[in-house]
């Protein structure tokens, strides 16, 4: 009898999963006939602006090998940034966590530091590095990643309950043990979400960044050079495996995270 | 009542915060004996929760001395002599029962046999038996409490500071609780100075009660607790609880604490 | 009392900005000393001196305008389609996220891409539509330039605005929503007396990021479509003649960071008059 009442309750659970998501699928699919048929066709959408879905995909074929390429090298300079920009945000984090004075002073002028174009410091970077160099655009990534997740994860970091300060304060315990058993593990979550923030920051650094010049093969320069020479559907294939290749690092972000905050109360429901 | 027995002295304690601002304490004189179970009880703000967390030194008097353990505080704490128990648990979500438990006892750098004896000690102590891998959210108001007494208690201190640690929770609960935390006193034989809004809970629990007036707090009065140990439920009923109740209550009104009956009595009747 | 506090922020402030010009000239000084090629070499063409910068700004330009005219003109170009867009994505994404909230099949219909949207680099878009744009006739004509660009900072800001509209209307406490039933309060009363107040932070939240991604996809945009009048087009310029005058490069990033800057405290000032949050202090 139990195995009767538990098949019907999980195909209950599957069919509300189903109706959850229906709206979803369904608005993907008129999403798809929309591109196919209704702006070309219907609406006169020109070519430039948004080629047909078969075309966009056919030009992904194509193009594969030049389109991987690309991606293999935007992806190593996003992650290049990543990690450097994360690291050293961290580390910086840390440091101002344990002199607070000094964190609440240069709080503001990190949150202002954050509000500044730095895609706009490219033509400099290429300047120091060189056109062809994957390290200019390295450094705007690295730069893009390491304000937001300083600031994040300092909040983290200094966001402890006074309670439980004081309840370390009663072990008589020194600075660095304070650290280690509080502030540490309840900053993860916002480490966490910064850092998921981070790995689009560093991927729109990578690649904007090649439009600013970089290595004839990278992400960015096939997208310009596409559109220089009209071949709007490569652009849009070249876009298209950025923001997948966006989704993926991302979703790999929030993977770990998973496993790491596996014990925290709202890891089950966390849909960011 | 000499020094010898003290557990905790209190001589001409005050605190004032800020530059000029406010007098939160005045003038406290007080001493608890060992095996003593003490409650504070007074309106908001009288300085109750002030005074606990002095003498854990985790906030400096600004006059007077404090001697615990026959130690300054400073000394006492740095030597780990009490335990302490908030209102909110303050539990950490990363970590188990047990681990949440042994968390003191990591610091004092047990080794891990010993941690686990004493935790599994600890647990049963508590009646949490069963629940040593769950993770505090998965855990009732009430269960996450006897989590914090627990790892208050396990390095054995001779002393347990507690601040409305029942405060956040129904009557039902707080009366079962009350129970056995006097069930645990009697079994660690601690001293326990305990911070509390409710009079009934204060007189079922202490040895003395100890009414503190408004801000600028001070100590308007001692009453000690003659009703017979152990104590139990049914001591709620006997005709010397409600007396004592009374008298608390009426000391409560000499210091002018008019606002303290309906903010103590709408607790009580919370139920 | 608020004099103090005032004169101790004007203090750090002071301090950070003096920190900074030493760290700099500290590290030119000694990588030029030491000759050291990492990370990459330092000279007069990579690394001005601070002075030699802000000394550019006295210096004319090709069109007459000393510099620091001419990168005032450049900004307020670059501004004008930041901030128009910003206004229009910002009013069109809070729009879309109340209608998303108010039809529930809609918005979990359409809630994953605006999501997902957050995840792919759409900046990256800008040079294909400012190009297309640029082909495009609306009676008779292409858009004007500014309008291009302000195309891609109404985009980077609606997702953001929409997403977190959506969230912030949903975020209302349920006790609070229960209390409006036992008004008898409806739809429209519920929305703007409670559900809205209650989506203000969050609202907030993605207006200071979209503030600086306006900023951001102005330059980018008008980079792309090698539009003259702005800030973009004054990087391009200033960077083809890097080696003449590489001052010119680093005072229109100046601009850049200043025009970034002030979009952002603009948002900030209006939030604080709007929204009353606590003050951040790091415990």
């Amino acid at each position: 009898m139990s195995t009767v009442t538990s098949t019907s309750a999980s195909s209950r659970r599957i069919g509300e999963q189903i109706r959850y998501w229906l709206p979803a699928v369904v608005v993907f699919g008129l999403g798809i006939a929309a591109w196919q048929w209704l702006l070309p066709d219907v609406l006169g959408v020109e070519e430039f602006l948004l080629p047909r879905f078969s075309d966009v995909v056919q030009a992904l074929v194509d193009e594969r090998d030049k389109l991987l390429r690309g991606a293999w090298i935007t992806f190593k300079e996003a992650f290049g940034g990543f990690v450097l920009g994360s690291g050293a945000a961290i580390v910086a984090a840390l440091v101002l966590a344990r002199w607070r004075p000094f964190g609440n002073a240069l709080m503001p002028y990190m949150i202002a530091a954050n509000a500044i174009p730095i895609i706009a410091f490219a033509p400099i970077t290429n300047a120091w590095f060189g056109l062809l160099s994957p390290w200019s655009k390295v450094t705007i990534a690295a730069v893009l990643c390491f304000f937001p997740v300083l600031v994040n994860t300092l909040r983290g970091l200094t966001s402890v309950d006074p309670e439980s300060i004081e309840l370390m304060r009663s072990y008589a315990a020194p600075e660095r043990e304070v650290f280690r058993r509080v502030r540490i593990p309840s900053s993860l979550p916002y480490v966490f979400s910064a850092l998921k923030v981070a790995s689009v920051l560093a991927m729109i650094g990578a690649v904007v960044g090649d439009y600013f010049g970089g290595s004839l093969d990278a992400l960015g320069i096939v997208v310009l050079s596409a559109v220089n020479l009209s071949q709007y559907s490569t652009s849009w294939a070249a876009i298209l495996v950025a923001s997948i290749m966006g989704i993926a690092f991302y979703g790999a972000i929030a993977l770990v995270e998973r496993y790491a905050l596996s014990w925290h109360p709202s890891v089950g429901r966390r849909g960011q | 009542m000499k020094g010898d027995a003290s557990v905790v002295s209190i001589t001409g304690l005050s605190k004032v915060f800020g530059k000029g601002g406010v007098s939160a304490l005045q003038g406290i004189d007080l001493q608890v004996e060992r095996g003593e179970f003490v409650s504070l009880i007074g309106p908001s703000g009288c300085g109750k929760s002030t005074l606990l967390r002095i003498i854990g030194d985790i906030i400096e008097p600004t006059d007077g001395d404090v001697t615990v353990n026959g130690k300054p505080a400073r000394r006492a704490r740095l030597d780990r002599d009490y335990g302490i128990v908030f209102q909110a648990p303050v539990l950490y979500d990363w970590r188990t029962v047990v681990k949440n438990i042994a968390l003191p006892l990591e610091m004092l750098g047990w080794d891990r046999a010993k941690r686990a004896a004493r935790v599994r000690e600890m647990v049963e102590l508590v009646e949490l038996s069963g629940f040593e891998k769950h993770h505090p959210w998965q855990l009732s108001g009430g269960m996450q409490q006897r989590v914090s007494i627990a790892r208050a208690l396990s390095f054995s201190p001779a002393l347990l500071l507690m601040d409305e640690p029942f405060g956040a929770l129904d009557e039902m609960t707080r009366e079962r609780l009350n129970l056995e935390l006097l069930r645990i006193w009697t079994e660690t034989g601690s001293t326990v100075i305990f911070v509390t809004h409710s009079i009934s809970e204060a007189v079922f629990l202490s040895t003395r009660v100890v009414v503190m007036s408004p801000r600028p707090g001070r100590v308007a009065s001692i009453v000690p607790v003659d009703l017979p140990q152990p104590r139990t439920a049914g001591s709620r009923e006997q005709p010397r609880f409600f007396e004592l109740v009374t008298q608390v209550r009426e000391s409560l009104h000499a210091v002018g604490a008019d606002e303290v009956e309906e903010t103590l009595s709408a607790a009580e009747e919370s139920a | 009392m608020a004099f103090r506090r005032f004169a101790k922020r004007g203090l750090v402030f002071v301090l950070v900005l003096g920190g900074l010009w030493a760290f700099w000239e500290g590290y030119k000084w000694l990588w030029e000393r030491t000759g050291w090629s990492r990370p990459f070499r330092v000279d007069d063409l990579t690394l001005p001196h601070v002075h030699t910068i802000l000394l550019q700004l006295g210096e004319p330009t090709s069109t007459g305008d000393d510099l620091w005219l001419f990168l005032l003109r450049a900004a307020l170009f670059t501004a004008k389609s930041a901030a128009v867009g910003f206004a229009f994505g910002a009013i069109v994404g809070f729009l879309l996220g109340v209608v998303l909230v108010q039809f529930d099949v809609l918005r979990r219909g359409v809630m994953p891409y605006v999501v997902a949207s957050q995840t792919i680099p759409i900046l990256a878009l800008a040079p294909i539509v400012v190009r297309g744009l640029g082909s495009v006739s609306i009676g008779g004509e292409p858009p004007p330039d500014w309008v291009r660009v302000s195309v891609i900072a109404s985009y980077l800001t609606f997702f953001p605005v929409t997403m977190n509209t959506i969230r912030g209307l949903r975020s209302a406490d349920p006790r609070a929503l229960e209390l409006m039933h036992s008004y008898a309060a409806r739809g429209w009363t519920v929305l703007w007396k409670l559900r809205v107040p209650s989506a203000l932070p969050y609202i907030f939240t993605a207006l200071k990021i979209a503030a600086t991604a306006s900023v951001v996809g102005a330059i980018i945009g008008e980079q792309t479509a090698s539009i003259p009048n702005g800030l973009g087009g004054a990087i391009l310029n200033f960077n083809q003649y890097y080696v003449l005058a590489p001052a010119s490069l680093w005072a229109t990033n100046l601009y850049a960071a200043l025009l970034g800057i002030g979009f952002f405290l603009v948002v900030l000032a209006v939030e604080k008059g709007v929204v009353h949050r606590a003050p951040e202090r790091l415990v």
